[in-house]
Formats: C-alpha cells, sequence, structure tokens
C-alpha cells in the first residue's frame, strides 16, 4: 500500500509543475502588465516609479526568470495581493471561502450519492421496466438543462411565487440575533436551494453511471454461483452485486471535483453564497489578476487532491490495484 | 460492402425514435436560424418604451423584455448564436483532438508521453474556471468564447483518437499502406484516421451539446456574447434581473436550451447506436 501511495505522490509532481506553467502562461495573456494597472490612473507616476515598481515585481527580468520566481511564491503560498480597495494577501480572500464551496458541494455530492445509488440499482435489475424508462427520460432532460436556468425557476417558483425559501445569501440579516437552532435552521433554509440544484446537473450522470455498472455485475459470473446456492436475490444483490458496483464509483467521485469546482461560481453567483465560485467571478469581472491566478491555481491542485484521495480509496477497497496488477 | 454498411447503419438509426426526434430538433434549429430574418416577427434590436416589460400576449408571443423588444424575435436570432458557438468551437476542439491524438497512438514512446500528461494537466483545471480566466485577459467577443471553449475541450477527443490509433495502427491495412510505400503522415490523416471517424463524430455531437450550454452560462454571467446582440444565455440574464415581475424573461429561453441540447444529445447517442451494434440494450 505505501508502495502505491509512494508512486502515486510522485506522479503527481509533473502534473504540478505542468499546471503551474499552464497557469503562468495565462498571466501572460494579460492585456499591458500589472504596473500599467498602478500607474496609469496615477499622472503623478514617473518612469522611474515604474521601474522601481517593475523591478520590485521582477518584470524587468526575462520570462523563465520570472517563472521561476513566481513558482516560488505560489509554493511559498504567496499568491501576492488583491488588487481591489482591500488589497488583503490572496491566499487569505480565498481560504475564508473555501469552507462554505466545499460545504455545499460536500451535502450535494452525499444528496447525489443518496439518490443516484438506489436509482441505478432499481434500473438495472428490471431493465426496461417503466422505471427504468422513466429514470432514462430523467438522465436525458438532466444533461440538457442548463443550471443555472433551474435556479432561476426555482427562485422564482419557490422563492418568490410560494416565499418559502430564501433566494440568495447564506444567513438573514439578523442571523447574529439568533438562538443556535434557529441560526442552524436559518443557514439550512439557505442552503436548500443550491444543494439541490448543484445536485440535480450530477445525479443524471451518475444514476445512468450506477446503473451501467450494476448490469454489468449483474451478469457476471460469480452472481449466477450466489443465485445458484439459493441466496434470496434481495442478498444477491445488496450484498454481492452492490459492493463491486459501488467501487467505479470512487473514481467518478474523484473525477466530478473540477465539475463541481468550476459549477459553483455559476449557483454560487445566482444565490449570492459568498465562497471561492464568487470569489472568482467578481475578480474576473473586477479583472483583479492575482486572484483570478490564486484561484485557478487552487482550483487546480484541489482537483489533483480529490483524484489522490478517489485513487487512494479505491486502492484500499481493491486489492488488484495495490498489487499493481 | 460499404453501402450495404452504411444503409445497415441508417436502418438501425431509423428504428430509434429518440435519435429521430433529436435530428428533428436539430434540423429545426437550422433552419430557425437561417431564416431568422423571415421567421422573427421583429427586429430583435427595436426598442420600444411603450411596451417595458410587457406580458406575452398575440403581438409578442414570448413577451417584451426591459427595453420593449420582442423576446421572441431576440431568441430567434439567438439560435444563430448557440449553433455558430457550438459548431465553431467543437470544430477548433476536435481539430486539436484529433491532431494530438492521432500523433500520441500512432507514434506512442515520448511523444505520447508528453501529449497525454498535457491532456492530464489541462484536465487538472476546472474547465469553467479555466475558460473564466483566459476571457477575463481577453475582451468578451463571440470569437473569443469560440476559441476559449474550444481550446479546453480538446482532451477527451485526443483521448478517444489514441485509443483508436493504438489499436488501428496494428491492423494489416496499416502494414499494406507501408509496404506500398506510404509516408507517416499519408498513414495517419488518410488511411488511419478514416477508420477512426466514428467515434469522433458521436463526440462532437455531443460536445456542440457541451458548447451551447458553455456559451449559455457564459453570457448569463454577462462575459459572454454582449447586449444589444441577443443570446438565450444574455436573455436569461435580464429575467433575472426581473425575477419577481417577468417570468417569461426566465422561462422561454431556457426551455430553448434546454430542447436544443436535449437534440444534440440524442442525435449523437443515436449515431453512436447505430454505428456500434454492442451498444444496443
Amino acid at each position: 500500500m505505501w508502495v502505491y501511495l509512494l508512486k502515486r505522490l510522485l506522479a503527481m509532481i509533473p502534473l504540478l509543475i505542468g499546471i503551474t506553467l499552464i497557469s503562468f502562461l495565462v498571466i501572460q495573456l494579460a492585456p499591458g502588465s500589472p504596473v500599467d494597472l498602478q500607474t496609469e490612473m496615477n499622472p503623478k507616476a514617473s518612469p522611474e516609479a515604474r521601474a522601481r515598481l517593475e523591478k520590485l515585481y521582477g518584470l524587468d527580468k526575462p520570462l523563465h526568470v520570472q517563472y521561476f520566481l513566481w513558482l516560488s511564491r505560489m509554493l511559498r503560498l504567496d499568491f501576492g495581493r488583491s488588487f481591489s480597495t482591500d488589497a488583503r494577501p490572496v491566499a487569505d480572500k480565498i481560504l475564508e471561502r473555501l469552507p462554505i464551496t466545499i460545504l455545499i458541494n460536500v451535502l450535494s455530492l452525499a444528496l447525489i450519492l443518496a439518490a443516484a445509488v438506489p436509482i441505478g440499482i432499481v434500473s438495472a435489475v428490471r431493465p426496461n421496466s417503466l422505471f427504468d424508462k422513466s429514470t432514462t427520460v430523467f438522465v436525458f432532460i438532466g444533461f440538457a438543462t442548463p443550471t443555472f436556468w433551474l435556479a432561476l425557476l426555482c427562485m422564482m417558483f419557490f422563492g418568490v411565487h410560494l416565499g418559502w425559501l430564501p433566494i440568495s445569501g447564506i444567513s438573514s440579516y439578523n442571523a447574529d440575533q439568533m438562538g443556535d437552532l434557529a441560526w442552524l435552521w436559518d443557514r439550512t433554509r439557505h442552503l436548500i436551494l443550491p444543494v439541490l440544484i448543484s445536485a440535480f446537473g450530477g445525479l443524471a450522470g451518475f444514476s445512468r453511471y450506477m446503473r451501467f455498472n450494476m448490469l454489468e455485475v449483474i451478469g457476471q459470473d460469480y452472481i449466477t454461483t450466489a443465485r445458484a446456492k439459493g441466496l434470496s436475490e434481495m442478498r444477491v444483490i445488496l450484498k454481492h452485486a452492490l459492493r463491486n458496483a459501488l467501487m467505479p464509483v470512487i473514481t467518478i467521485l474523484g473525477l466530478s471535483v473540477p465539475g463541481l469546482i468550476g459549477g459553483s461560481v455559476i449557483f454560487e453567483s445566482i444565490f449570492a453564497i459568498p465562497g471561492m465560485g464568487q470569489l472568482f467571478y467578481q475578480s474576473v469581472m473586477a479583472r483583479d489578476y492575482p486572484v483570478i491566478m490564486g484561484a485557478l491555481v487552487i482550483g487546480a491542485v484541489l482537483t489533483l487532491v480529490g483524484n489522490l484521495l478517489a485513487d487512494v480509496s479505491y486502492a484500499l477497497v481493491d486489492p488488484r490495484i495495490r498489487a499493481g496488477r | 460492402m460499404k453501402e450495404t454498411l452504411l444503409s445497415e447503419n441508417w436502418r438501425r438509426f431509423r428504428a430509434n425514435k429518440l435519435a429521430l426526434a433529436g435530428s428533428l430538433v436539430v434540423l429545426l434549429l437550422f433552419i430557425v436560424s437561417l431564416a431568422a430574418p423571415v421567421l422573427a416577427p421583429h427586429d430583435p434590436e427595436a426598442i420600444n418604451v411603450k411596451l417595458i416589460l410587457s406580458q406575452p400576449s398575440p403581438e409578442h408571443p414570448f413577451g417584451t423584455d426591459q427595453l420593449g423588444r420582442d423576446v421572441l424575435s431576440r431568441m430567434i436570432y439567438g439560435s444563430q448564436i448557440s449553433l455558430k458557438v457550438g459548431f465553431v468551437a467543437v470544430g477548433i476542439a476536435t481539430l486539436i483532438g484529433i491532431v494530438l491524438g492521432a500523433l500520441a497512438g500512432f507514434y506512442r514512446g515520448w511523444v505520447d508521453i508528453v501529449i497525454m500528461r498535457f491532456v492530464d494537466v489541462m484536465l487538472c483545471f476546472p474547465s469553467f474556471f479555466l475558460i473564466l480566466a483566459v476571457i477575463a485577459f481577453l475582451e468578451p467577443s463571440i470569437w473569443n468564447i469560440m476559441a476559449v471553449i474550444g481550446l479546453t475541450g480538446w482532451m477527451g477527443v485526443a483521448r478517444l483518437v489514441r485509443a483508436e490509433f493504438l489499436s488501428l495502427r496494428e491492423r494489416e491495412f496499416v502494414l499494406a499502406a507501408r509496404a506500398a510505400g506510404a509516408g507517416d503522415m499519408r498513414i495517419i490523416f488518410l488511411h488511419i484516421l478514416r477508420n477512426a471517424w466514428a467515434p469522433v463524430v458521436v463526440s462532437a455531437t455531443l460536445g456542440v451539446a457541451g458548447a451551447i450550454l458553455t456559451e449559455s452560462a457564459l453570457s448569463f454571467l454577462g462575459i459572454g456574447v454582449q447586449p444589444p446582440t441577443p443570446s438565450w444565455g444574455n436573455i436569461l440574464t435580464e429575467g433575472k434581473d426581473n425575477l419577481q415581475i417577468a417570468w417569461w424573461l426566465s422561462l422561454y429561453p431556457g426551455l430553448a436550451i434546454l430542447v436544443s441540447v436535449l437534440g444534440f444529445n440524442l442525435l449523437g447517442e443515436g449515431i453512436q447506436a447505430a454505428l456500434n451494434p454492442k451498444l444496443r440494450n
């Protein structure tokens, strides 16, 4: 197991280097230099002041030297300071917004699994039944629905028309004065729509995948054996088939991380949730380059960590992987 | 032989009602966007201050927006944007994917390692983050959107093409072509590629659906197609701004996106089922 883990960690190094290279190249797309932004608006900025700033940022050096300077700052988690008026360190700004984004994504993944696994099992056990056919229709519609549109419709119906749920933010204006339980209830009500909607998109894919896995496993010889030795169908499906059909789902969970992080941009800006996605969107609109770059690198690294976790958990449940076969 | 294979595939495709429905939607979408000037009842950019946010009526079946423009006409013109972005972006992605995938699968060795590591790295970036970051540095215009969606969406095609090449390069016809004196480029792009097009067509069809969704999301966020040019995504932005009073601004453009994406997805799945008998059921 440790050998496997070490191999897996070593394999991440070229990927990390690649991530930083591409991110660095994306910065180079920026029109003008960061110095322009600080001197353009200021008529008093002299050429000497410009030169001083350029030296400060290392912009007077050749490109590959700039890359290594930038890389060494990245390694120390120094992403620079935001261009916005608060001028706070980028790392602080991103880290304080990460928990809510992770919370929403974890909740929606849990919801997806809780719904997709039973749906997949039932449609695989009775293929072409009415249930199977209606889930197929649902899957196609789920794949084709723009999440931001669904969010709008839900806000309109549950928020405006029925008035049941709040449609923006993560807490009410008077949340500070609430007791613990009232606060929790308030937070829950604010998160219902964002979590449901971010789960909706993934549900289609996961239930489809679960059905496919289950169909594959049910066709295997050991399932026939289990049936032949007289086990009840319930036991065959839930004990023998399900375990093996669930394993590949771990990999898909890992692979879905980038999609979830990317998707959070959309629903966080619709629901005004102060998470990483909203920060990213606001930074894009404000051309706040240091925050954009920081979030891009952190987003990619999170993806890498997600994949690593998935591979390691897979190795834990499947001894064949550990043995390197 | 080729005729019968084609007709057999066509027969299978025709028997698939969902696939036919998908092709019908795609066909309609083409007709609507080509005939937009004839079909649109009003000028999509004509402002009418007397009719701001008016309910759907016989004169304006889908209502009007906050500048009194006819929503139906704007949606009809919006279909042009969706199709244009969908096809150009996927064209770029497919071209890059074919070239890189073919080189990796054909030459193997270090060419393969370098290209595939590059694919892995690109897949680490949440694609929406990458698209937004690049757009932030460029101007939000329809051409930049197409280019960026294409440049961030070729990895799947590259993997597919590589897998096809890895198996096809060992076949006898490649050996025969080489014996006949064909060069690498001729073998790659003439002989092998011709036998690897099926999965590429399927993934491109599904890719158009994805690109339409991405464009609408970008335009919705205000970093895609810029007003006054109508796009389904930027009409939805106005819907969000007038959520409490004008439901028609939110409902119809979203339905248009859903139906078009559904159409391309069904078409893609239909082609796949027809070309790959193993996948039936």
